[in-house]
């Protein structure tokens, strides 16, 4: 089943932003709403932005009120560096549960539930298989906070899929992302003129390019994917490839023992590790991505494409630093560009967008229909959402023949 | 409807094998980490002179090494800081009509081992894992050596030479047979002489870490001279393959019948290697 009215919780992340931005090229998808407590970070055309967290009563009633047939999940954490531990349970595991209770329920109108997961979940030890596949478990219970709280959250999403046998239920491990417009603790690290490493290891390292995260997300809305989904770009690279091929020495500054010691002590020179990816430079990861390749996705960059392009950024960065200033989101704005009838031209969203015979003839139908006469044309008709418009303005021919026939009706 | 609406999940295949990764020819590292550079250094500095001069490897029925496929090599293993994998995988390189690259599986405590980690992996040591082992073997169709004996080969005293352990629990007649992979037995001579363990310290076992901490002719009075090996002569002798195809099904689930299996292959090369010592008149010179 492809996704016709999506809800995309956690739309202020990098990855919700793009896979809605992804969405709203597709006219087969009807609505798109974002939610998140925070402003989004990318300019959004069609996604109708709902300022709210995850207070499942709330969403439970955006989602009945839009018939969403498919919620994706992207809020969880997966950088302890990012949010305080408290703050990254709340909303790694208090969250999900919220989110799935809103999803839940004999009369949910929610066909479809995917939710972003990391490779965290998999944990990087000693006595891991060189790839992990879908259906293995971690061999020792987590490590981390942020990796128990990814485990704890999967758990919920586990009990709901079998609570729910009508909702498809997806998960995706992503694996380490990487890419120009990224943040993470990785790209900080990559981004040092040397490349921080434990002394006497070379962690094999996998990495997802930017482009493939919501392109993953968005092949698992289009199709049916039960189960779970690792997600990670083809080829392991060993840290010290990854080091040449960004061109930068490998630095092994922290010794092999006591190096947790040794990292924290690195925060006094800003650079800061999480203790997540200690274990990964320590024993590195790697996952089996075959399942989701037989599932039809085509993955854009392998690993080492991923980390060439990264580095290609890296050598522009400081030339492009200043150019183009950042997306603001600034709801009076997006709300006048979407409901404004004043807006007109490429940069409007709403009515201001039609001809004006095709406001003369909508004005026409409107006045031919039995009832009470709507007091102005454009507020109310482009209420039910962006997509509406967009409907009016597609279906211009059969809106006049509609017109015509509401004529007919309305002549004797 | 649009045409791209309600597709099922398009499954091109469902064969893992047509999924893996393609080859990047720029790459000198494996998926595995295994490093063309550093394995090619080892052997031409350390593995061509020990094969051919200091061990004078003498290898016999390599033509059981199947050219193409996966298949498991089993061996024996012995002495303190074993020399037989690379020897074996020496030989196939040397010998074979179709040289191929041999995959060593190494205990997991390797890669909790500062430089050790490193070391094993590029020279192509990959942890013994069930996982890893079927992958290598079923999806990318390499050759796989296991040790079944383990640490126990290793920690075994001179004066229990050739005197085979335990093969583990049946574990890799299980792992061949669910890959669908040959077994090819190898009997082994010379290892045990070329770095014989006088005894063993449980107490410098313990505080140092490592797995087992031996007292050899050489070590560790000698320091790092230690790990200089006696020039014992060796033999390596590859038996006929035991085929698993006939395993299936149900007969994985059977312990029994994997456990003599495991106990077979051990007979046998128990066998070879003391018809190879019969007939051999001195340690040093074969």
């Amino acid at each position: 089943m492809s996704a016709r009215r999506v809800l995309i919780t956690g739309v202020s992340t990098y990855w919700g932003g793009r896979l809605a931005q992804a969405l709203e090229r597709d006219r087969s998808v009807e609505a798109i709403i974002g939610v998140s407590p925070d402003d989004p970070t990318c300019e959004l055309d069609r996604t109708e932005f709902v300022r709210v967290g995850t207070q499942h009563a709330l969403l439970r009633r955006i989602v009945r009120a839009a018939e969403i047939d498919t919620v994706v999940d992207t809020r969880l954490i997966v950088d302890s560096v990012t949010a305080p531990p408290r703050a990254a349970h709340e909303n790694n595991v208090i969250g999900t549960v919220n989110v799935l209770a809103a999803c839940g329920g004999a009369d949910s109108p929610v066909r479809k539930v995917i939710v972003k997961s990391s490779a965290h979940y998999y944990g990087s030890e000693r006595d891991d298989p060189a790839f992990f596949t879908e259906d293995m478990e971690r061999p020792h219970p987590p490590r981390t906070a942020l990796e128990k709280d990814v485990v704890e959250a999967e758990r919920a999403v586990e009990a709901f899929a079998t609570r729910n046998p009508g909702i498809t239920v997806t998960v995706l491990r992503f694996a380490n992302a990487l890419g120009p417009d990224l943040r993470t603790s990785h790209t900080a690290l990559l981004g040092l003129p040397a490349v921080p490493s434990i002394l006497g290891f070379d962690p094999r390292y996998q990495f997802i390019h930017e482009d493939d995260l919501h392109g993953v997300l968005e092949h698992a809305a289009r199709h049916t994917l039960p189960g779970v989904y690792n997600a990670a770009g083809d080829g392991v690279l060993a840290l010290s490839e990854v080091a040449s091929l960004l061109g930068k020495p490998l630095a092994p500054v922290l010794p092999p023992w006591g190096t947790g010691l040794a990292a924290g002590a690195m925060r006094a020179l800003r650079v800061r590790i999480p203790p997540e990816m200690l274990q990964q430079l320590r024993y590195g990861r790697a996952l089996d991505n075959r399942r989701l390749k037989a599932a039809g996705y085509h993955f854009g960059a392998t690993t080492r494409e991923t980390v060439q392009a990264f580095a290609e950024h890296q050598r522009v960065r400081e030339l492009r630093a200043g150019e183009g200033a950042g997306y603001q989101y600034e709801r009076e704005v997006e709300e006048f560009l979407r409901w404004s009838p004043a807006v007109r031209g490429d940069e409007g969203l709403g009515l201001g967008r039609l001809s004006r015979d095709q406001l003369a003839e909508l004005a026409r139908a409107l006045d031919a229909l039995p009832g009470p006469r709507p007091a102005r044309l454009a507020p109310r008709g482009a209420g039910a959402g962006a997509s509406g418009s967009d409907t009016l303005v597609t279906g211009s021919p059969s809106s006049s023949g509609g017109a015509a026939d509401a004529e007919l009706a309305a002549d004797p | 409807m649009s045409a791209r609406a309600a597709l099922p999940a398009p499954a091109p295949s469902d064969d893992p094998r047509h999924h893996l990764p393609a080859i990047e020819p720029d790459r000198r590292i494996s998926d595995w980490g295994r490093s063309e550079r550093i394995e090619g250094l080892v052997d031409r500095t350390l593995v061509e002179f020990l094969y051919h001069y200091w061990f004078r490897c003498e290898v016999e029925g390599i033509e059981h090494v199947p050219p193409t496929g996966g298949a498991l090599l089993v061996a024996n293993h012995g002495g303190a800081l074993p020399p037989d994998a690379s020897m074996i995988a020496k030989a196939i390189k040397e010998e074979h009509s179709r040289p191929r690259p041999l995959h060593l599986t190494v205990e997991h405590f390797f890669k909790g081992y500062p430089f050790l980690s490193m070391f094993v992996t590029k020279i192509g040591g990959v942890p013994a894992h069930p996982a890893n082992v079927h992958r290598l073997l079923h999806d990318e169709q390499q050759l796989v050596l296991v040790f079944p004996e383990g640490a126990k080969g290793t920690e075994k005293l001179f004066k229990d030479r050739y005197k085979l352990r335990r093969f583990g629990r049946g574990g890799f007649v299980e792992a061949a047979a669910r890959a669908g992979v040959p077994i090819v037995p190898v009997a082994v001579v010379g290892a045990e002489e070329a770095m014989p363990t006088i005894a063993q310290v449980g107490l410098l076992k313990r505080l140092t870490g490592l797995i087992y901490f031996p007292i050899t002719p050489l070590f560790p009075h000698l320091g790092l001279l230690g790990a200089a090996y006696l020039p014992a002569k060796f033999r390596i002798r590859f038996l006929p393959p035991v085929r698993t195809d006939r395993l299936a099904g149900e007969a994985l689930d059977d312990r029994g019948l994997l456990q003599e299996i495991a106990d077979e292959i051990r007979g046998r090369i128990q066998d070879e290697v003391l018809d190879i010592i019969g007939d051999r008149r001195s340690v040093w010179l074969g």
